[in-house]
């Protein structure tokens, strides 16, 4: 079936999320939708399952215009989703969980010899070795997906969606499903398959849409290289600069050595990482998001346990500290998500601008909280970092990303620093607060202060580094100067070392 | 969406635990959260529409009323009058029975029955803020049945046990219940915070617990006065350490004085004091905490011990607020009323002493009303509403539709909130 979209555009408020993007998978095509996070291909995913109405634009399964109120009726339709999080009930059958939502019966009883019926005949025309009795809590990853994959195609689905397929898989897992989609195709599904990953794109894909910020921003064909592929992906539309001078260099404040951290599960997610941060420097970490990031800042923090190696701030050893302690031995702290790590919606601006600062120091007086300092750091926080708020006593979540990113780093910077760890600083930030956040950054290194950032966005990185570091699986491929071309730093990206 | 992406992303990310407000559907943390923030104007509907249920259930079971039902299309104005006379009625016996008696001969007769409800107000507040404490910290403590239990018999126990002098004796074993019920409480933080086990289950567990364990205990030496009844009692305390009367001629004592000032410290504690802010932000958002450096476990700990001070205030109330022994039934249902004190009173301090009051006027009501050919099962029934229609606030506002929609919905599609701020572009 052939799957089209026109001009679908989808607004949340004054963002726009997608905007009037087209796309067309023909029939037994493997089209891979690829962006970054918050790029705006899952909203638009959700406009072609039928769970957000699009604002414009319309959606056509083999030139016939479509309307889908629901998922039911797009599953009707022939379109089949798998998400990235499994909608399986765990401790249900593979049959079981197949024809979940149109139960075959007879007589009014399930026929469940029906049901194990379509998915051994499913399971056999693919090759795909499920056991239609087997509990699906006891398979691994890689075969849930598949009862996913049988689920949508019991429904007779003719265009499958793939979201992040193999966000949850291991590599040999990955390539198992790269020859399920091809076999898929060859059988005259049509699949889109969302991703980040430039590897697998290239691997499996017959034509690669990217899109950036809600737009599609270029079309390319598999044998693209790498970095042609990256550069699209993280863009080159917003010229970002920042005024700062030639970095006054001090003594080595910051050393991580060997620095290894294993998942629960045993995956390496910090593979013998090493660098050293000299006072009044920004070194800067790119890459492509999920390639361990993440991870770092969370270790160095604290927020991680039982990492190894080491990391030594002015020579003390902080790696097995709590993130209070390391909080109070002076290291600030933007998380990558401030919804999540940074702020407490619900909280004020000015609670949110003491939330690491309850225990002691100036916020405290006696056994009370100081309200008099509280509103007093506040009023100042919001006049000196240009916080758009109404007032310190407005809750936070109703502030816009920028003014909210402008708390989390009012609260950080506002007090001794030793270090600076600042992940993502300005994702979904507006392009005027952008600016503003980064020249703080920049005084923060000019005051002597050893700073860490880390971006996914490559013109950030270039902005504010005076040296790059780039993590590739969770290992720090190479460091390179700041005026490294983006041609090769793109390359170190995609995990390719020259 | 960019959580839910990198969240479970590609080979070295995917291990952060998966975070509660991703998933389609809200968490139970999140609807406790919803139930736990009522509006005022909300908590006044629910209570509107739970008389307005309670009126008609009164009709309908009235012997007069029903009586013109076999008549009804003949002359229905039988009907409407019995009905009226038997609305009438009953809440007049509300009325006498809770706050003022108007056929007294005095006014300090008359005023009895506030008295009364007060002193069921009491007990339903102190445990009221225990409970509410624990929703503002993010959990649900179902163990006030138990935490009553254990401050009751440890109080009682140094009530009768040792022998001190007037004053002192009464302070020691306020002390004693309050250290039995927090450590009982204590144990579901704990097992929360060291192993995960879910609060809900264990502190209900905890609860079968305590009434098995102080049955056992109120036949054996430990609690009873083995020359007396068989039946599972403790001792009776000395008198140095009961309540003494607040005012003389009634029942209410100063142990009401006491669960009044819980109000005031509970209020301090959570609005005023640090440790209040850092439950408050565990509660809200458990991830912020941590990153702020917040051990999160020690403050369920926390949390679950406060908890159980504040419920143990109520059991001792009962216990050391009577001149008498007493069997396993000390805590009255109190530690589940509770629930749903704190839930009407949003686990405000403020809301809590009101919701308190009202359910203690309840109590109080429900011998006069049951003279008035009421039956008393209706207060269950209004209580039970009222927490229904409380914790479906969707229900409430579909009914009155000027509430004013929650400042947060959940998107049905993708279960995420749909944020305030300029969205990344999912």
């Amino acid at each position: 079936m052939k799957l089209e979209l026109r001009g679908i555009t989808k607004r949340f408020g004054p963002l726009v999320a997608n905007d009037s993007i087209d796309l067309v998978v023909e029939p037994g095509q493997i089209h891979a939708l690829l962006g970054e996070n918050g790029a705006g291909k899952s909203t638009l995913m959700n406009v072609l399952f039928g769970l957000y109405q699009p604002d414009a634009g319309e959606i056509l399964l083999d030139d016939v215009a479509q309307h889908f109120s629901g998922p039911g009726q797009a599953m009707a339709a022939g379109i089949g989703m798998v998400h990235q999080h499994f909608m399986l009930i765990p401790v249900f059958t593979v049959a079981e969980n197949v024809m979940l939502g149109h139960e075959p019966s007879k007589f009014g009883v399930i026929d469940l010899p029906e049901a194990r019926r379509r998915v051994r005949e499913i399971s056999d025309r693919f090759g795909f070795d499920l056991d239609p009795d087997a509990i699906v809590e006891d398979l691994p990853v890689g075969l849930q997906q598949r009862v996913e994959i049988v689920k949508a195609l019991s429904r007779d689905a003719k265009v499958l969606v793939l979201d992040e397929p193999t966000a949850v898989l291991t590599p040999q897992e990955t390539d198992e499903l790269m020859v399920t989609m091809r076999q898929l195709a060859d059988h005259g599904t049509s699949i889109v398959f969302i991703t980040h990953k430039l590897r697998e794109v290239k691997a499996v894909a017959d034509l690669i849409t990217v899109i950036r910020l809600g737009r599609v921003v270029g079309s390319a064909a598999p044998t693209a290289s790498t970095d042609e592929l990256a550069s699209l992906m993280v863009g080159r539309d917003v010229e970002l600069t920042v005024r700062k001078g030639a970095p006054k260099l001090g003594g080595e404040a910051f050393v991580v050595d060997g620095l290894t951290l294993f998942s629960p599960t045993g995956q390496r997610l910090l593979d013998d990482v090493s660098f050293t941060i000299h006072e009044g420097e920004v070194l800067a970490i790119a890459g492509v998001q999920g390639n361990g990031q993440t991870e770092l800042a969370e270790t160095i923090v604290g927020l991680r346990e039982k990492a190894q190696g080491s990391i030594r701030l002015y020579g003390d050893e902080i790696i097995d500290d709590s993130v209070k302690q390391v909080l109070e031995a002076g290291v600030g702290f933007v998380p990558e998500d401030r919804k999540v790590d940074g702020l407490v919606a619900e909280f004020t601006v000015a609670e949110n601008l003491m939330l690491d600062r309850s225990g002691t120091g100036p916020f405290t007086k006696g056994l009370s909280i100081d309200f008099a300092h509280r509103d007093a750091f506040a009023d100042t926080a919001i006049a000196e970092f240009d916080i758009r708020t109404p007032g310190p006593q407005t809750l936070v979540g109703r502030l816009s990303g920028g003014n909210q990113q402008k708390v989390v780093l009012a609260r950080e910077l506002g007090r001794e620093l030793k270090l600076l760890v600042a992940s993502q600083p300005t994702r979904g930030v507006d392009v005027g607060s952008i600016e503003f956040i980064h020249e703080r950054i920049v005084q923060v290194r000019d005051s002597g202060v050893p700073v860490l950032v880390i971006s996914t966005e490559l013109d950030e990185v270039i902005a504010l580094a005076d040296r790059i570091a780039v993590m590739y699986r969770g290992a720090i491929i190479d460091i390179v100067p700041a005026d490294t071309p983006r041609e090769q730093l793109g390359r170190l990206m995609a995990g390719v070392h020259e | 969406m960019s959580q839910t992406e990198s969240a479970a992303s590609p080979a070295p990310a995917a291990t952060r635990p998966p975070r509660p407000s991703r998933g389609p559907r809200p968490t139970f943390a999140e609807v406790l959260h919803d139930v736990a923030a009522g509006g005022v104007t909300r908590i006044i509907a629910a209570i509107v529409l739970s008389l307005a249920i309670a009126t008609v259930f009164i009709v309908f079971t009235n012997e007069a009323v029903l009586g013109t039902l076999g008549y009804f299309f003949t002359r229905p104005g039988d009907f409407f009058g019995a009905a009226a006379t038997a609305i009438g009625d009953a809440y007049v016996a509300m009325f006498r029975g809770a706050i003022y008696n108007t056929r007294a001969d005095t006014f300090a007769a008359g005023i009895k029955p506030l008295t009364e409800s007060l002193r069921f107000a009491g007990p339903l507040i102190a445990a009221g803020l225990g409970i509410a404490l624990t929703f503002r910290a993010g959990l649900f403590n179902i163990g006030g049945q138990g935490q009553m239990i254990m401050g009751a018999v440890w109080s009682a126990w140094a009530a009768f046990q040792l022998h001190l002098p007037y004053g002192v004796h009464l302070v020691v074993a306020v002390i004693f219940g309050l250290v039995g019920a927090g450590l009982w409480a204590g144990i579901a933080g704990w097992l929360k915070a060291k192993t995960g086990a879910h609060e809900v289950i264990v502190t209900i567990m905890m609860n079968y617990i305590a009434i098995s364990l102080t049955t056992y205990l109120m036949r054996t030496p430990v609690l009873h006065d083995m020359s007396g009844s068989s039946n599972p009692t403790t001792r009776p305390p000395d008198p140095t350490a009961v309540f003494p009367p607040l005012i003389g001629g009634y029942d209410l004592r100063v142990s009401f004085v006491l669960c009044i000032a819980a109000v005031a410290v509970y209020w301090w504690l959570m609005e005023r004091s640090p440790l209040g802010f850092r439950l408050r932000m565990v509660g809200l958002n458990p991830d912020a905490a941590r990153a702020a450096g917040i051990n999160t476990g020690r403050m369920t700990i926390v949390a679950m011990v406060l908890s159980g001070l504040f419920v143990g205030l109520a059991g001792i109330n009962q216990s050391l607020g009577r001149d008498g022994n007493f069997g396993p039934g000390i805590d009255s249902g109190i530690g589940f009323d509770a629930i749903t004190v704190a839930l009407l009173g949003g686990s405000r301090a403020m809301g809590v002493l009101f919701a308190g009051i009202l359910f203690g006027a309840l109590k109080a009501a429900g011998p006069t009303m049951q003279l008035a050919n009421v039956p008393p099962e209706i207060l269950g029934v209004i209580q039970g509403l009222i927490v229904l229609f409380i914790a479906a606030p969707p229900l409430v506002r579909a009914i009155f539709r000027f509430l004013p929609e929650p400042r947060e919905i959940t998107d049905i599609a993708t279960g995420q909130k749909p944020q305030l701020e300029q969205k990344e572009g999912e």
